[in-house]
């Protein structure tokens, strides 16, 4: 009995505690540069919410972090650290191109189609690779992830700067826009394409389906926990591992897709713009679980918008929401150790 | 024939930091403990090394800095993972992020400031001799330091007791238990010792290699250690080559861009990584029991040479890399 009250005391508090160290290490960083903490924490937390612009601007980074975040729930489900979730999207969004710029003049809704379409089968193939890497060549999933993700970026710059290059000279800065009419539509005067967000919110809903209540989720998990023990019950523990990337990949793939047809309609060399990796730490600091998922991506894609004004209104820089984002999940992660 | 020395003395040169913080990350994976935390620590050292360099204008206290900022991530590490055992991919990782970010956030009053760096020092008489002169001894002491941590690292793995104990810490850690020796402790010490050289090795960026600083000023050469310590099977002298492959491979990438006008200077960059990452797939393919299988198909006379080549490149991870360990 008053074991259990402790351990209910120790599960309540021990979450509280780690959100106040975060805090705590973002404010002495804060206060290192002589900013009022306060202040530059009004415009982190709250002002992603300020203007329609901003709010929209949050939206349009919040689908393609969820895409990740819901993609990377599989593969660590599956006991799998998916680095190359990066070079992932990447692979999407060079994907996603090749029917856009071969059939410009198809209708648009079958040319978001086939870009989507296309996009999810370009990270799945390059996510495979670090599975088939894995399992022939004996490379750890960390590093194969690493190494398709430099392959990715040199593969975006080649198309940038090579084949896709700009009609008037080569740019760093992208390739042509795209047609106006295959811009995804947004609300007007915003940047806000609600097929975007739609389109995550539903890989949420597929994948929570997916991991909690079908016999290939429950395969999934038994495998993440130990695939020796799975293979032994008979679960083709490869061929689960093999098929959380490709999800993952497809899904981080299609957020390469938005990004191109969405935000910036064209391909740049950083259309990932780190949004995979920031994408493993939503999915670390939800633990997987999909409940945690949709409100922590929400948060992290408003700190990282909130951040944008700083440099502006107080001078400092905007990494300092990538350092509150870090310090939430590090000390997450302490939180959650067992009391021995 | 003199300008193949002086382009061989720029290699070694070049890869003085990502030799400096593969020993470090050698000896602590070695131990049992993977510090993945790498890309970030090398960054936070390297700007704090240049930030306490710039304002005390002590090149010293600039190292000193940094070493204790990598001892002190690497502290950070072992708290999360050996004590509260939380999984070291995960806090590595994490702490790559963040340290990334508060270097850069804590960096922006320093980025494009002039600053000190380590004065070139070749050393008297030794400098003259040809050929090991402009090779070895045309230098200075950051790229001295580099030289001689091979041996040293190489010495203590192999020829001390207490690499010895590091080696079994790192393959069985309940045999060392069993001996007496506290096994998380000695984990912290060389994981702390190892993040230390990995602070330094920032340092010897933005106060020698690259001086100065910038965002992400060192370009992913944490990374590029990680894989290099894989690369080299764990082995500090196989490792220090494969930090020379890589520079030297860099250094080949950039010169042949005048060569191949058409190919961007970016996609050439990220070649090496991208090779390595094959060239490891291919030896454990050749190392695999499949391919094993083909060889001893293979008449007399072959197997030999060639099951000696596989075995001599082949690279196996410490068999408790990564692995929490727990009291029997």
């Amino acid at each position: 009995m008053r074991t259990d009250r402790l351990k209910l005391a120790a599960n309540l508090t021990r979450p509280l505690l780690a959100l106040v160290a975060a805090f705590a290490l973002t404010t002495l960083a804060l206060l290192s540069t002589g900013v009022s903490p306060l202040e530059a924490y009004r415009l982190v937390l709250f002002g992603a919410f300020s203007t329609p612009v901003r709010l929209s601007d949050m939206i349009m980074l919040a689908a393609p972090l969820l895409l990740c975040a819901v993609g990377l729930s599989i593969t660590f489900a599956g006991g799998l650290y998916n680095l190359g979730v990066e070079g992932q999207m990447i692979a999407g969004a060079i994907a996603a191109m090749v029917p856009l710029r071969l059939w410009p003049d198809w209708p648009p809704l079958l040319l978001w189609l086939l870009a989507g379409l296309s996009g999810a089968a370009g990270g799945a193939l390059w996510a495979l690779l670090i599975g088939a890497l894995r399992r022939y060549a004996n490379v750890s999933e960390i590093f194969a992830g690493l190494g398709m993700n430099f392959l990715a970026s040199g593969l975006a710059l080649y198309m940038v700067l090579g084949p896709w290059r700009r009609q008037t000279s080569a740019s760093l800065s992208g390739t042509d826009l795209l047609p106006r009419d295959l811009w995804l539509p947004t609300i007007d005067r915003l940047r806000l394409a609600p097929a975007a967000p739609v389109i995550a919110l539903l890989a949420l809903a597929i994948v929570w389906w997916a991991l909690t209540k079908t016999r290939w989720g429950l395969e999934v998990r038994a495998v993440g926990l130990n695939p020796a023990a799975a293979g032994r019950l008979g679960v083709a523990a490869f061929r689960r591992m093999a098929e959380t990337l490709a999800a993952c990949g497809a899904l981080a793939g299609i957020a390469g897709m938005l990004q191109v047809v969405a935000v910036h309609h064209a391909l740049i060399p950083n259309i990932s713009s780190g949004i995979g990796l920031l994408g493993l730490l939503v999915a670390l600091l939800a633990r997987a679980d999909p409940r945690w998922l949709l409100p922590i991506a929400v948060a992290f894609a408003s700190f990282t918008v909130g951040s944008i004004q700083l440099p502006l209104t107080l001078g400092i820089d905007s990494a300092i929401a990538g350092v509150l984002q870090g310090a939430l999940v590090l000390f997450a992660l302490v939180a959650r150790a067992r009391v021995r | 024939m003199d300008q193949l020395w002086i382009d061989l003395a720029a290699v070694l040169a070049a890869a003085s930091p990502l030799v400096i913080a593969a020993m470090g990350e050698t000896l602590s994976e070695r131990a049992g403990v993977i510090n993945l935390s790498l890309d970030g620590t090398m960054l936070l050292a390297a700007m704090t090394g240049f930030a306490v360099a710039l304002t005390t204008g002590n090149l010293l206290l600039g190292f000193a800095a940094a070493a204790l900022v990598g001892a002190a991530v690497a502290a950070v590490l072992g708290l999360f993972s050996l004590t509260l055992g939380q999984s070291q991919t995960a806090v590595g990782f994490v702490l790559a992020l963040l340290c990334t970010d508060l270097s850069s956030f804590l960096g922006a009053p320093f980025v494009r400031v002039p600053g000190p760096a380590v004065p070139f020092t070749p050393i008297p008489v030794l400098a003259d001799v040809p050929v090991v002169g402009t090779l070895f001894f045309r230098h200075d002491p950051v790229i001295y330091a580099s030289f001689l941590i091979i041996p040293a690292t190489a010495y203590l793995l192999y020829g001390t007791r207490l690499g010895l104990i590091v080696r079994a810490l790192g393959e069985r850690p309940a045999a060392v238990y069993a001996r007496g020796v506290d096994v998380t402790r000695w984990r912290y010490a060389l994981l702390i010792a190892g993040g230390a050289l990995v602070g330094i090795a920032g340092a010897a960026f933005s106060l020698d290699l690259k001086q100065g600083w910038s965002y992400r000023h060192t370009f992913g050469a944490g990374w590029i250690v990680l894989a290099i310590v894989i690369f080299g099977g764990w082995r500090p002298w196989r490792v220090a080559l494969g930090c020379y492959l890589f520079a030297a491979l860099e250094i080949v990438a950039t010169r042949s861009q005048s060569a191949l006008p058409n190919i961007p200077t970016q996609i050439v960059q990220v070649a090496p990584f991208v090779l390595m990452i094959f060239v490891l797939a291919l030896v454990n393919l050749a190392s695999s029991p499949a391919a094993m299988r083909r060889v001893a198909t293979l008449p007399q006379i072959w197997q030999r040479p060639l099951l000696g080549a596989i075995n001599r490149l082949r690279a196996t991870a410490p068999a408790a890399l990564g692995q929490p360990f727990e009291r029997p």
